[in-house]
């Protein structure tokens, strides 16, 4: 794997080959993190939030500090001189020359990619937008593929707002690139997911009702509805419990269903499926230190 | 009516009728290097009525961008009075500061970078190089 001085903006940036050896590399950090402890000493990371974040930004300071290496950045815009109208492409320049590695989360599609381009230091993109998130991916796939063994023949249904969730646009990009996965989306009709991601899947079918989808899926990736993204109260009132998964819900799912979730969860999954054994979301957010861990290290050249 | 022809330079010929202004408006040329002539509403024996540019003295002009107003033109560059090309337009690969995302969401609605979009597929589908969003040009 030789993912020295690149960039991870968008899911796609990563071959499939690439994702394995980092999710392989990410399995040694897990099985043996001491190893690990000082292969970035000397190294700073940069996080640079414009927008808030409670899981992502810790996971990679986190996920900074464990390899060893030293963490400095910003969690709101009003701290720093974004706030005086400072565009991304001055900031970054001026945090390229303290830090040897950037993660950035903006509010705006395209933000990362803007950063990318004038940093002269890898970049990772936390978040643009309601456009992607490809460490959540990563994720994601990595907490599949510990449970799973392997991707092949995989039904994984994707539930909610399918149209501004960054996290399951970058899952669905990466996910359909394995053969033989296929996707259920369930939304309603407001929330589908955009054009050009549809572009990018082959097998998918796309429904109204969890209900009627769960008995088939493997893997069930919820998101949140909001309220906000419809444009009238009926068809919200109509349709918010459809996309609320509960216990009662569940007794329909497979004995080895997957239930995952980006977080933070608001209402979508009701408190009576945490203890459920096939509830997977808490477990997910550890993985994501670890492989966020094995990124650092793949962007900044220092495998072992 | 007569327009010279010209000596070095380019034509664009077979123009929709009336659309060469907005042709001219997108090539942005500099008129202070060559001349310009734009004849409209000129009989074509295939299209009826027709549009067309000369360009004098003005090769180096972006003429990809064309494809994108009007692909059925032709362009036809001369040197010393002959003809030395004629290329049918297509539509461009990838297009700068022609069209603008209208995603509310896309970071060029506030940073000061061009808008670039990239063809997805021959039907006309250009893609937003930061925002993955689609517009359609509509093919004339």
């Amino acid at each position: 794997m030789n993912l020295k001085g690149r960039n991870l903006i968008s899911p796609l940036d990563l071959t499939v080959q690439e994702m394995e050896e980092l999710f392989g590399l990410a399995e040694r950090i897990i099985a043996k993190p001491q190893d690990y402890s000082e292969v970035c000493k000397g190294m700073m990371l940069a996080t640079l939030f414009y927008e808030p974040s409670t899981r992502t930004r810790l996971s990679f300071e986190a996920a900074m500090l464990r390899l060893g290496g030293q963490v400095i950045g910003f969690s709101e815009p009003g701290s720093s001189s974004v706030s005086k109208g400072e565009s991304i492409a001055d900031t970054i320049q001026t945090i390229a020359s303290y830090a040897d590695i950037a993660v950035m989360r903006h509010p705006k599609e395209g933000a990362a990619f803007v950063a990318a381009r004038r940093a002269g230091i890898p970049i990772i993109n936390a978040g643009d937008g309601g456009h992607f998130h490809p460490t959540q991916t990563l994720t994601d796939l990595l907490t599949i593929r510990l449970e799973k063994k392997d991707f092949a023949g995989i039904t994984i249904g994707l539930c909610g707002d399918l149209k501004f969730g960054r996290t399951v646009h970058s899952l669905m990009c990466a996910f359909a690139r394995y053969s033989g996965v296929k996707f259920v989306l369930i939304s309603p009709d407001e929330l589908r997911v955009p054009e050009y991601v549809l572009d990018e899947i082959n097998e998918f079918e796309e429904v109204r009702d969890l209900r009627d989808a769960l008995p088939k899926l493997d893997v069930l990736y919820m998101t949140r509805v909001q309220r906000e993204r419809f444009f009238n109260e009926e068809d919200y009132i109509r349709l918010k419990d459809s996309y609320i998964l509960n216990a009662s819900k569940m007794k329909k799912a497979k004995p080895d269903l997957m239930v995952l979730h980006p977080l933070p969860r608001v209402n979508e999954i009701s408190t009576d499926v945490d203890n459920d054994p096939r509830a997977f979301y808490f477990r997910q957010t550890k993985n994501g230190m670890y492989v966020r861990m094995a990124l650092l290290m793949a962007l900044l050249g220092k495998e072992i | 009516m007569e327009i010279n022809s010209i000596t070095n330079g380019i034509v664009i010929d077979h123009l929709r009728a009336g659309s060469g202004l907005k042709v001219l408006d997108y090539l942005n040329i500099d008129t202070e290097l060559g001349s310009v002539a734009l004849i409209m509403n000129v009989t074509s024996k295939k299209h009826g009525k027709k549009d067309i540019i000369k360009l004098e003295n003005l090769e180096s002009v972006d003429i990809n961008v064309l494809g994108l107003i009007d692909h059925n033109a032709t362009v036809i560059h001369i040197k010393n009075e002959k003809i030395i090309n004629k290329t049918k337009l297509s539509l461009p690969e990838k297009v700068t500061n022609v069209i603008m995302c209208k995603n509310p969401r896309c970071i060029t609605s506030i940073e000061a970078v061009p808008n670039i979009f990239r063809l997805a597929d021959s039907s006309g589908k250009y893609r937003c190089e930061y925002c993955d969003n689609f517009e359609r040009i509509h093919k004339p």
